[in-house]
């Protein structure tokens, strides 16, 4: 059952990405990351605050012996996103990236036509690009060309916590796609997380549903077990859905009591 | 000489060197730091001898939590 993932050349026994924003203390994030069992975390990249004080993700990550996946969030144009993973690099030593091109502060929807761009570039210069993509197949097809290692494309918006809005694009995405598909975005509670796995992702990556959670170590244990049951499912085959009943006792035997 | 430091004008001697920029802001910049000078990235092993000029702009960046 535990078949590993086999994302940007190498073998990953967790098929749960975890995202570091909105976890109130350092504490509750080492109590959340621990308990997903995740094997990747990502870490954005922003000035230097010598007034802030409060420990390192970077520490953190380290310390529990994670892979770090740095990531561009908050660039809005390929140059900046281009740029930033060029320092994220730099910086970790890593040329692993997970691309985020935002179009708009209110949905924080990618732009795909920049989103695109960057990843053409970024993997022309030796990266391993996860790029957080629309529920649109064909920027899914065209992120796949463009030589990315994966496609990642939300479920609903960032922190939304609204699920899958869309899984009849996340079963083309999936149908379609020789890269491993990880849903990244609006993940709400363990059941999306499930979803997306029966739907056929490969992975999920997810940050506000535990982050924000009253209680994120709980959480991050669900989302753990709803990501193995979810794969476990898709891997065993549902019955379809059906309007009428299907008895599942035979009709032979039945003894004359009426 | 002015050098924009994230941001934010800052006055420096003549001849100071992005590393003791770096040093001035961050304890242990051997990993985890990363600098774009004039918006291009400025490889680590370049920040010894890079000396800044007046009117230049620097990011000085790190690992935070996020995204």
């Amino acid at each position: 059952m535990a078949e590993p993932l086999l994302l940007g050349g190498r073998e990953w026994g967790s098929r749960l990405i975890m995202g570091t924003g909105g976890f109130r203390s350092l504490a509750e994030m080492e109590a959340a990351l621990v308990a997903s069992g995740a094997e990747i975390v990502t870490v954005a990249l922003r000035r230097v605050d010598p007034a802030a004080r409060q420990g390192s993700p970077l520490e953190l990550v380290e310390r529990l012996g994670l892979f770090l996946l740095p990531n561009t969030a908050g660039c809005y144009t390929a140059r900046e996103a281009v740029r930033t993973a060029r320092l994220a690099r730099e910086a970790f030593g890593t040329p692993w990236v997970k691309l985020e091109v935002i179009g708009d502060d209110r949905t924080l929807h990618p732009d795909p036509v920049e989103l695109v761009v960057a990843a053409e570039q970024l993997v022309a210069d030796g990266f391993t690009v996860l790029p957080y993509a629309g529920d649109d197949p064909i920027v899914a097809r065209r992120l796949e060309a463009a030589g990315c290692a994966a496609v990642m494309p939300l479920g609903s918006p960032i922190g939304s916590g609204r699920g899958i809005d869309n899984p009849h694009n996340i079963r083309l995405i999936v149908e379609q796609s020789s890269v491993p598909v990880i849903l990244d975005a609006g993940i709400g509670t363990a059941s999306d997380a499930a979803l997306a796995m029966e739907l056929g992702c490969d992975g999920v990556l997810l940050a506000s549903s535990v982050s924000r959670a009253d209680d994120p170590a709980e959480m991050a244990t669900a989302m753990r077990l709803a990501v193995e049951a979810g794969r476990a499912a898709r891997r065993a085959g549902r019955i379809p859905q059906r309007l009428h009943a299907q008895a599942s006792t035979a009709e032979a035997g039945r003894p004359a009591l009426g | 000489m002015t050098v924009l430091v994230n941001g934010e004008p800052r006055l420096l001697e003549p001849g100071t060197t992005v590393e003791a920029l770096v040093r001035t802001l961050v304890e242990e910049p051997e990993r985890g730091v990363a600098v774009a000078l004039d918006r291009e990235v400025l490889p680590r092993r370049a920040w010894g001898e890079t000396t800044l000029r007046d009117g230049q702009e620097i990011e000085v960046l790190q690992a935070v939590a996020g995204g």
